[in-house]
């Protein structure tokens, strides 16, 4: 409940970060967080409304209000149980996810909402150090086998949930450690990788089985694990990255965002390969295509390298720097917002198309040639974008990295072979509500995360994993008592 | 039509909701001397009560009227032409027979056979002459047959009782007899009397027409020494002439509010009763008190049972009605102990009640305890004795009368005509209880469960075992947050604000606590809500344990021993107190625990059997001579389920009643299925006479750690009883019941979603209207719950279900209200978009999967062929049939609330100013003399009747008499100091900082008699205005509903038990009350069958949200409708419920002038909101084929039930008597078409504003001489009401209209009078003389030739004087009624004695006693001065002192000192101003008002304070409000620090 006079006694004060200069330097979380009398008058500030909307603001639905009372109230450890009783996982949405609680927030009507994602992180980080985040054992096994795809955070999600219901539960990546997007999605400047390892040692105790390396459809027939599991599922993610097809797309230098920051992962984390391999920023010219997170984690990875200059492009227009409350809270708003990557120094274009790359001799591209475009309504209403006349301009550019999103999961191989039926969007098809709720096309062949909805928030991939759960649970006992 | 000619019970109309209060009188010859002038006083007097009866939709059916009298020897010598023995031996029978010749005589056959049967003999028949042509039309058809049959006293019966005891003998069984029959028109059978000694002549008529109908009454020869009269007005409105009273016995103004219980513990008597003077015979009068009359009808049956049982008048009388003993002090220690033993005999017919009796020899009053209901009386110096509901009944010149009184709350009065004297209170009851020891009876046989010796109770289990448990019971991380808590921090239940928005629990998806299908009961209208805080005198918990003594048994109280407890919540030590009792008490009490748990592995089928084994052996139990039992589920574990303890303990209950055998046994509750105050009045209200709530007790303990006091269990554990205790006088006084004795056993609840089989066998009598869930679905629930305990559920492994009843929470209960309605309702009415709206209204309106209403499930029938869209009625039209709720100004900001006022007058919809005034810089035209665009145009008068001046009712269109709250009806509320602030203190006339109460009641409306009044005065003030009542739905409102109706209102709102409040008990936001669709069928069908319908405009609201309700609302019969937290929510309410908090996030429901910053409604969106539901509803027209609104209202042929098939619990439920539609000819008005007849005519203000043209006009000063009478009602106030319209509150200059009246006024002298006027009445008043006092100055004083001796020792004004007056003058020369004063907030007042709670809740003002004042002066005053004279030092034990302390007036020297120093205050004429500060000049301020009060009554008393005030001034008390007094000098301070700021600036 907070206390009742809490928010307009308290202001609202969050997590800081180390000076930009220091931070560059390495490549290790940068937050400087709340001391507990903090995070504790923070908690305060929550008003336990009569209708928590960060409640259904948030994906997961978490308690909000009530772990909040408990921050308030000091008592830390029921804080976290409650806190995991609809999130497995709060130390990655804690740091990583981009807190839509806070937007539908009471208090953000006036924007100053509950730091609720800094007290979130904080109540499981104390958690662990206080040693209450124990394995859950299931006291009765089931006897049913589940084969999960895919390690990222609906993957782990799922696979916790189904072991804790005493199933026998194996998880299959492809990639050399656990965690998908985590892992090497996410710089570690901004996910320190040892969070998913304790993670990882917690869901080994509980009994899940983790094979990276393990590339299904390609290592090992999908067909394979359909026969030997009881169940499978689907969380691959969205891989398909967005590609750019004009002229000049073929030149060195021009990369997927994804390849740029995986192959700088893997390096943080210990992984020795030849530089050849290696994509580097240092002393380069950056321009990084779409706006969005990961065009950041490009933009943040690039100035830990040493890039000489770093630009943005973002086809669209710039937002406004604050939305207009009235009719958008308490939904997510389109607005003018700096991520911690882009405050380190870049700089951000809007409205700008990408025509051509250009090369130097050696095929190495050297510009990308550009033009300003604009968005005006149609006649029906919708938006449509066109070029302006004469406003071409060129920007140098050593490294390009294309980070404009991706556009549903990669087909070839799993997909293929075992022929789910695919929505209009090339995502795997599949209701979230309902007796088919999670079901693919095929018999007990599960999906969920982003492989089913598309690209999306670490904390829907959560959401979906424990909900797939629970389907998957129904499917083999006839019933469930896990939570959805 | 039947001959009794009260419909069926058909739909929602049940005519066993009937209710009645009235006007009663009787006038007597103290020497017993007969005359037939008695019997026509009798008539006279009926003739001038005309204005408390009332009249349907036939101006000439009444509810009707009738007389009681001695039996005229020589009158029935002369009529029949048969011999009569001597006067004694011969009884006459007055019946009421069928018209039809063949059924009559076979009734009469049944007579006859009866009387001979006992031995007694047939003397003749006489056919009583009848003149009907005066009848009504609707009367007529039910016109019975009257005959009189006269008995001969046999040899057996030695003497006249034991002939009175025959004949109540033999009448019981005829009328047993016609009731089983299969006689034809057996209805109509009646017996008015039989008796040696009286007879009765009533009727459904008119008070006037009783003369009239019966020839009889008009012969000289036709003489009685007492005549007791009656004249109905019945919330019922169908003519039946068995209900006209008065009864055999006595004639009743009032309501019992227990009836059910009363009429219920009677019949479980059966078995325990036994009289050594009725002997045999007592078995043939059963059943006693037979099904289906009026509560009167059942208090007659008892007392008469009493009577012939051997009891005296008074006694039984006493035992019906008892005083409020416990907790007096002031009651003589023997009295308390007569009162006490009694207690145990019966417990108290509850509810307001002046009930006059008699036997024929005796005759006398008395009055509920608490004072409710008005009755005076004057004795003459020729032994007459008359007593009415008002003054001035009888023209009896002046000096003839020696003495003006009136019955005092508890007060008996009676008259012996064969001793020839008056027995009053004192001596009538000092003889009773000296009859008997009955201390030392007490001391034998009454055992307090405290003085038993300390048991050892079991200890709490460990933290699973709990957590399993609490599980079990269906406990919620909720119950412990919101009830538990709260009630163990504070010792009082939490509080919460705006309405429930969760569905019925019918409609569910979760497992609900049984109790949840019952909804409290609350009075409104026909009786009033107690206050039990402020009345709390009147309160008692004290419940008995164990058997009851045989009623009849005269003598020593046998050897019954009774077991008290102060409250009925049981420590586990007092619970083990009782098991071990059998040992501690000799074995006078012998103890069986039942054990209520069923096996896990039988499933929910495993309840039914267990509830039969359950019955079979607490029967056994008790033929056993277990004489308390109790009914445990200490046994739960995971292979044993519970049943419901309320099941459980109803199912016990009702068995034993049904077995005679309920008063042989106690019976107490173990269980955890007790911990809210719900649980304990649903377990009390079905019978458990105390409750163990272990489960809450262990919850407390392990709570303990974790509260933010550190508290000892033991401390804890009081402050959890304490609230318990407090909760339930609440839920008792809602209903106006005072003692938990009384409620025990009471069923004071509607049930919503139980089926009518379940509740037959379980809840027998309890109302259920839509049918629902039976035993299967309950037994399934309960399953449920144990699985969730005792599984392996992970989510309640370790935590408690979330619960989310009190807040949303997504896995929890589904509310209406959610993030995504409420984001899209403001996003669609900020950006105007239609199609957002639509995404809303699905989310409303579609409840597929989630039930949320009870008309979620109603399908439109639409038309074959829908009409284009463009011929339906406008939205512009549509809107006009809108109104926004009353919200007080206070509870929410000035932004919030002006910003609905300036979109609802754009509009054209009305908004309501809500409880607390209005400022008129708010409803004066602007200066161009445009309408004010923030003018409210509903003006609401509440309780507190805060800024109701005449000012503020004449800028009204419409008047709200605001009787119920949805969220919390049956409760007053309160607005702490903190909110008070400035501008609120100056809209409210009260002090900045100090706390304003409002009363549960209206103080001027305990009957719907009142009501009317109340009316009336409103409608005087404004004529144009429309009066509307506020009712909310419980089963009956619809009956309540007709008699405002028939009170004139122009219109009424229904609304449903989800309003919104500001804040409100928890327990009454969710369990009083029902939904409106039912409430609102029920009133539109009860109005359409009485032809009411047309004549008023129905509103229905609470909860509606989109244009289907409306349209839903419109088909089953509503004409308008409110919105509330829709709009609210559309000016930015997020429901925060927070409003009781005063942290309002978004500056709605909030003072705080930061948070108000944060308001950015606008009246556009309002406007926007508006226009989508009228849009929506146009839609909706098109699609059903209706063009008109009108066309639309009351066509519930339109709605059709949808199957709730998938819903576990909901597919029980049945509409169709919600979905009946009355049969009445079609020229009969389904919706509102005419106006209401108010009389103004008649109305003798007329003719003082035609002589006060000259101020009105000129403002020039006139005098005025003219005579008033009681049915004068009203006076001068709707000459005030011109006042105001012309000059505004500020009214006119002193004595400008100045009128001098002479001879008693009726109700309301004075209400709302306006500055300038004065009113010199030399007579006396009725009651609520200077109501709502706007300015005036008010004069009585007795007429100069009165026969009174002293006029300081007689009454000179009734009840209920000053009940929120605002502002003016009053010098009363004589003693007032109960209740003076009461909230008076300006008003300055001087009188010479008042009744019980002067002074109560008043705010301002000075009141100025001079003579002795009743009980509980001052309860709740807040502010506001009294200065009493105490001259024998008692005073304080009179005066509440809660709020207020007492003080000597200072001495004067001081007063001058600080004059001294402030001589510019000293004004022209030589007076000194010394109203601005109340805090000194006590003695000058005083002193100033008695010569006042000597100049304009020539009081003797004020004289002699005056001729020798150096003695008399330190006998003055002065009271002061404590916060009244702190408020006051921070004032002071402020001021004094801002005048040396602005000196210091210069």
């Amino acid at each position: 409940m907070g206390k009742p006079t809490g928010f307009i006694e308290y202001t609202r004060q969050d997590i800081s970060y180390t000076p930009v200069a220091d931070r560059i330097t390495h490549y290790n979380e940068f937050v400087v967080s709340l001391n507990d009398s903090e995070l504790t008058q923070q908690a305060a500030r929550c008003m336990d409304c009569g209708i928590p909307y960060c409640h259904s603001g948030c994906p997961v639905n978490n308690l909000i209000p009530d772990w909040n009372d408990m921050v308030y109230k000091e008592d830390w450890q029921a804080a976290i149980a409650v806190l995991h009783s609809t999130n497995n996982f709060p130390e990655f949405t804690g740091r990583v996810c981009p807190a839509p609680c806070e937007t539908s927030c009471t208090l953000n009507i006036d924007d100053t909402p509950v730091t609720i994602k800094t007290v979130e992180r904080n109540i499981v980080e104390k958690a662990w150090e206080n040693g209450w985040i124990e394995p859950q054992i299931a006291a009765h096994k089931s006897g049913k086998r589940v084969a999960v795809v895919g390690s990222g955070p609906a993957g782990l999600a799922c696979a916790q949930q189904l072991a804790r219901a005493g199933h026998s539960v194996q998880v299959f990546e492809k990639q050399n450690r656990i965690g998908g997007l985590l892992r090497y999605g996410i710089p570690d400047f901004k996910l320190n990788k040892r969070i998913i390892d304790r993670r990882m040692a917690q869901m080994r105790t509980e009994g899940v089985i983790f094979h990276a390396n393990t590339h299904i459809g390609v290592d090992i027939p999908a067909r394979k694990l359909v026969d030997e599991f009881n169940a499978v599922v689907l969380t691959g993610g969205s891989e398909h990255p967005r590609d750019l097809p004009i002229p000049g797309r073929e030149f060195n230098g021009v990369h997927f965002a994804m390849d740029f920051l995986r192959n700088n992962s893997r390096r943080v984390q210990g992984d020795t390969f030849h530089d050849s391999e290696f994509i580097s920023a240092t002393g380069k010219h950056v321009v990084v295509i779409g706006g969005g997170d990961t065009g950041s984690d490009c933009i943040g990875t690039s100035t830990r390298h040493g890039a000489t200059s770093v630009t943005q492009l973002e086809i669209l227009p710039r937002p406004p720097e604050k939305e207009n409350k009235g009719l958008t809270w308490p939904d997510w708003p389109n607005k003018m917002r700096t991520s911690s990557s882009q405050e380190e120094g870049c700089e951000r274009m809007w409205c700008v198309a990408t025509k051509e790359f250009v090369s130097d001799d050696e095929g190495n591209v050297k510009t990308v040639k550009c033009i300003k475009v604009e968005w005006n309504k149609d006649e029906e209403g919708n938006w449509k974008m066109s070029e302006v006349e004469g406003s071409e301009f060129e920007l140098k550019a050593d490294l390009v990295t294309l980070a404009m999103g991706f556009v549903h999961p990669v087909h070839e191989g799993m997909l293929e072979e075992l022929k789910v039926e695919l929505d209009g969007m090339g995502n795997i098809k599949g209701e979230t509500e309902g007796t088919s709720a999670y079901k693919t096309s095929i018999d007990g062949i599960f999906a969920a995360g982003d492989m089913r909805r598309g690209q999306s928030l670490v904390v829907w991939a959560i959401r979906e994993g424990r909900q797939c759960a629970r389907a998957v649970d129904e499917y083999l006992m006839g019933s469930s008592d896990l939570p959805r | 039509m039947s001959y009794r000619a009260l419909p069926e019970k058909q739909g929602l109309y049940d005519p066993k909701n009937e209710h009645d209060a009235c006007g009663v009188g009787f006038v007597a010859n103290i020497k017993g001397q007969k005359s037939h002038s008695i019997v026509k006083q009798g008539l006279d007097i009926l003739d001038r009560l005309t204005h408390r009866g009332a009249v349907g939709a036939d101006p000439l059916a009444g509810d009707g009227a009738g007389i009681l009298l001695q039996i005229p020897d020589e009158f029935f010598r002369a009529v029949v032409d048969f011999d009569l023995p001597e006067v004694g031996l011969y009884a006459i029978g007055m019946l009421f027979l069928p018209q039809d010749e063949e059924a009559r005589a076979e009734a009469e056959a049944s007579v006859i056979s009866f009387i001979e049967g006992e031995g007694q003999s047939i003397l003749g028949w006489r056919d009583v002459p009848v003149e009907n042509s005066g009848l009504g039309y609707s009367v007529l058809p039910s016109e019975p047959f009257i005959r009189q049959v006269f008995i001969g006293c046999s040899g057996e019966c030695t003497d006249q009782i034991a002939f009175e005891r025959k004949l109540f003998v033999i009448r019981k069984q005829i009328e047993n007899e016609i009731r089983q029959s299969e006689l034809e028109g057996k209805e109509a059978f009646y017996f008015t009397s039989m008796s040696s000694l009286t007879v009765a002549y009533k009727g459904m008529l008119l008070s006037g027409q009783v003369g009239e109908f019966y020839p009889d009454l008009n012969d000289e020869r036709m003489v009685s020494a007492l005549a007791l009269v009656h004249q109905r007005f019945s919330t019922n409105t169908f003519p039946t002439w068995d209900l006209a009273q008065p009864f055999r016995m006595i004639a009743h103004n009032g309501e019992i509010n227990t009836m059910r219980g009363n009429v219920n513990w009677m019949a479980a008597r059966k078995e325990s009763m036994a009289s050594e003077i009725l002997g045999q015979d007592l078995e043939k009068v059963w059943p006693l008190i037979p099904e289906g009359q009026s509560d009167t009808a059942c208090f007659d049956n008892a007392l008469e049972l009493l009577v012939q049982g051997g009891y005296s008048l008074a006694h039984a009388m006493m035992i019906l009605i008892p005083e409020a003993w416990s907790g007096n002090p002031l009651m003589d220690e023997k009295r308390r102990a007569f009162y006490e033993y009694n207690a145990a005999l019966m417990e108290p017919w509850d509810g307001p009640a002046a009930v006059v009796f008699t036997d024929g020899r005796q005759i006398g009053a008395t009055l509920d305890r608490n004072g409710l209901r008005p009755a005076r009386y004057i004795i003459t110096d020729d032994d007459l004795v008359v007593m009415a509901s008002e003054m001035g009944v009888l023209d009896i010149p002046e000096e003839k009368i020696i003495k003006k009184w009136r019955l005092q709350p508890g007060k008996m009065f009676l008259i012996d005509t064969e001793q020839g004297r008056i027995i009053d209170d004192a001596e009538l009851k000092e003889d009773l209880a000296s009859a008997h020891p009955y201390q030392q009876w007490l001391n034998e046989t009454q055992i307090d469960l405290q003085v038993l010796p300390e048991a050892v109770a079991s200890m709490s289990p460990d933290a699973s075992t709990l957590r399993d448990g609490q599980q079990a019971f269906g406990y919620t991380s909720e119950d412990i947050k919101f009830l538990l808590t709260p009630m163990v921090l504070t010792g009082q239940e939490g509080s919460g604000s705006m309405g429930t928005d969760t569905p019925p629990s019918v409609l569910s998806r979760r497992s609900k606590h049984l109790s949840t299908y019952f909804k409290q009961n609350f009075a409104q209208v026909t009786n009033p809500p107690i206050d039990p805080i402020r009345e709390e005198i009147v309160m008692s918990l004290v419940s008995l344990i164990g058997p009851r003594p045989n009623l009849l048994d005269l003598s020593h109280g046998g050897n019954n021993k009774r077991l008290g407890v102060q409250q009925p919540v049981l420590t586990n030590t007092d619970l083990e107190r009782i098991r071990n009792i059998e040992d501690n008490t000799g074995g006078a009490f012998k103890t069986r625990t039942l054990d209520i748990c069923f096996p896990a592995e039988q499933r929910s089928s495993g309840m039914k059997p267990a509830l039969e084994r359950l019955c079979d052996r607490a029967e056994v139990a008790v033929r056993e001579g277990y004489n308390i039992l109790i009914i445990s589920d200490r046994k739960v574990d995971a292979d044993n389920v519970p049943i419901p303890a309320l099941l459980a303990t109803s199912a016990v209950h009702q068995h034993l009643i049904r077995k005679g055998l309920r008063t042989s046994s106690g019976l107490v509750v173990e269980t955890g299925a007790a911990l809210e105050v719900h649980h304990f009045a649903t377990l009390a209200g079905y019978g458990a006479e105390a409750v163990n709530p272990y489960m809450a007790f262990d919850t407390i303990q392990s709570m303990l750690s974790k509260l933010p006091e550190s508290l000892s269990f033991d401390e804890a554990q009081k402050r959890y009883i304490k609230a318990i205790g407090k909760g339930l006088k609440k839920v008792m006084s809602k209903m106006g019941i005072s003692t938990y004795q009384s409620y025990c056993g009471a069923q004071i609840f509607d049930a919503i979603g139980l089926s009518s089989t379940f509740i037959d066998q379980y809840f027998t009598g309890t109302a259920t209207t839509v049918e629902g869930v039976s035993l299967q679905q309950i037994a399934h629930e309960v399953i449920r719950w144990h699985s969730d305990a005792f599984g392996d559920n992970p989510i309640y492994k370790n935590h408690l279900d979330v619960g989310g009843d009190y807040a949303y929470r997504l896995r929890g209960e589904d509310h209406a209200w959610t993030p995504e309605s409420i984001s899209k309702l403001q996003q669609a009415s900020r950006s105007n978009d239609w199609n957002t709206y639509e995404v809303y209204a699905k989310e409303m309106n579609e409840q597929q999967e989630r039930l949320l209403t009870f008309r979620g499930l109603f399908d439109l029938n639409l038309a074959e062929e829908e009409i284009p869209l463009e011929e339906v009625e406008s939205a512009k039209e549509i809107v006009k049939r809108f109104v926004t709720g009353a919200m007080s100004f206070g509870s929410i900001s000035y932004e919030a609330h002006s910003t609905l006022a300036v979109a609802m007058n754009r509009l054209g919809g009305k908004s309501n100013t809500g409880e607390g005034g209005e400022e008129d810089s708010r409803f004066n035209p602007l200066p161009d003399g445009s309408p004010n665009p923030e003018r409210s145009a509903i003006k609401q008068v509440a309780s507190g009747r805060f800024g109701v001046t005449n000012e503020y009712l004449v800028n009204a269109d419409d008047i709200q008499i605001k009787m119920a709250q949805g969220a919390k009806p049956g409760e007053g509320g309160q607005l702490p100091g903190h909110k008070v602030n400035a501008q609120i203190a100056r809209v409210r006339h009260s002090t900045q900082g100090v706390g304003l109460i409002s009363p549960p009641p209206h103080h001027d409306i305990y009957s719907i008699e009142d009501l009317a009044q109340l009316i009336h005065d409103l409608k005087n003030v404004n004529p144009k205005a429309r009066i509307s009542v506020k009712l909310v739905s419980e089963v009956g409102v619809g009956t309540v509903a007709a008699g405002v109706s028939k009170a004139h209102a122009d219109h009424v709102t229904i609304s449903g038990y989800d309003g919104g409040t500001g804040a409100s008990p928890l327990t009454s936001i969710k369990h009083a009350g029902s939904p409106w669709e039912i409430g609102l069928s029920e009133t539109h069908q009860t109005l359409v069958l009485n032809q009411l319908r047309g004549r008023i405009s129905v509103q229905v609201d609470g909860g509606i949200r989109t244009g289907r309700d409306v349209v839903v609302g419109a088909l089953l019969g509503a004409d308008e409708f409110g919105f509330a937290t829709a709009p609210l929510i559309v000016e930015g309410c997020v429901m925060m419920r927070k409003c009781h908090l005063n942290t309002c996030p978004v500056g709605v429901a909030t003072q705080d002038p930061e948070l108000r910053k944060r308001f950015t409604g606008k009246p556009e969106h309002v406007i926007n909101y508006f226009f989508f539901v009228a849009e929506e509803v146009r839609l909706l027209m098109a699609k059903l084929g209706y063009r008109n609104f009108n066309d639309m209202i009351g066509q519930v042929q339109r709605l059709d039930m949808r199957k709730a098939i998938d819903h576990w619990k909901a597919q029980g439920l049945d509409y169709t008597r919600i979905l009946t539609k009355p049969d009445v000819d079609e020229s009969v008005s389904i919706y509102n078409t005419e106006t209401q007849d108010h009389g103004l005519d008649k109305a003798i203000d007329h003719e003082l504003i035609k002589q006060a043209a000259p101020a009105l006009e000129k403002g020039e000063a006139v005098k005025i001489d003219i005579d008033i009478h009681n049915y004068n009602r009203t006076f001068g106030t709707m000459l005030s009401g011109r006042v105001a319209e012309n000059y505004g509150f500020k009214g006119l200059p002193d004595d400008t209209i100045y009128v001098k009246a002479n001879g008693t006024a009726g109700q309301s002298f004075g209400a709302w009078a306006a500055k300038g006027l004065t009113l010199e009445l030399e007579g006396e008043g009725n009651d609520y003389v200077g109501k709502g006092l706007s300015g005036g100055r008010l004069v009585i004083y007795p007429p100069k030739q009165s026969g009174i001796a002293k006029a300081e020792e007689n009454i000179i004004v009734g009840n209920t004087v000053l009940y929120g007056a605002i502002k003016g003058e009053c010098y009363f020369r004589g003693v007032a009624g109960e209740r003076f004063g009461v909230r008076n907030s300006g008003a300055t007042a001087v009188v010479e004695g008042l009744g019980d709670h002067g002074c109560e809740y008043m705010t301002g003002g000075v009141v100025v006693c001079i003579g002795s004042t009743g009980r509980n002066f001052a309860a709740g005053m807040s502010g506001g001065i009294a200065y009493v004279l105490d001259q024998d030092g008692t005073f304080e034990q009179r005066c509440n002192l809660a709020q207020v302390e007492l003080e000597p007036i200072k001495e004067e020297d001081d007063a001058l000192e600080a004059l001294d120093h402030q001589g510019g205050d000293l004004e022209g004429h030589g007076r000194v101003d010394v109203s601005h500060d109340m805090t000194r000049f006590d003695a000058i301020r005083l002193r100033q008002l008695l010569e006042n009060h000597l100049h304009y009554t020539n009081s003797d008393v004020a004289r002699r304070i005056l001729d020798n005030w150096n003695e008399e001034l330190p006998n003055f008390v002065k009271v002061m409000p404590v916060d009244y007094r702190r408020a006051l000098e921070e004032m002071q301070i402020q001021q004094s620090q801002s005048s040396e700021n602005s000196k210091g600036a210069r």
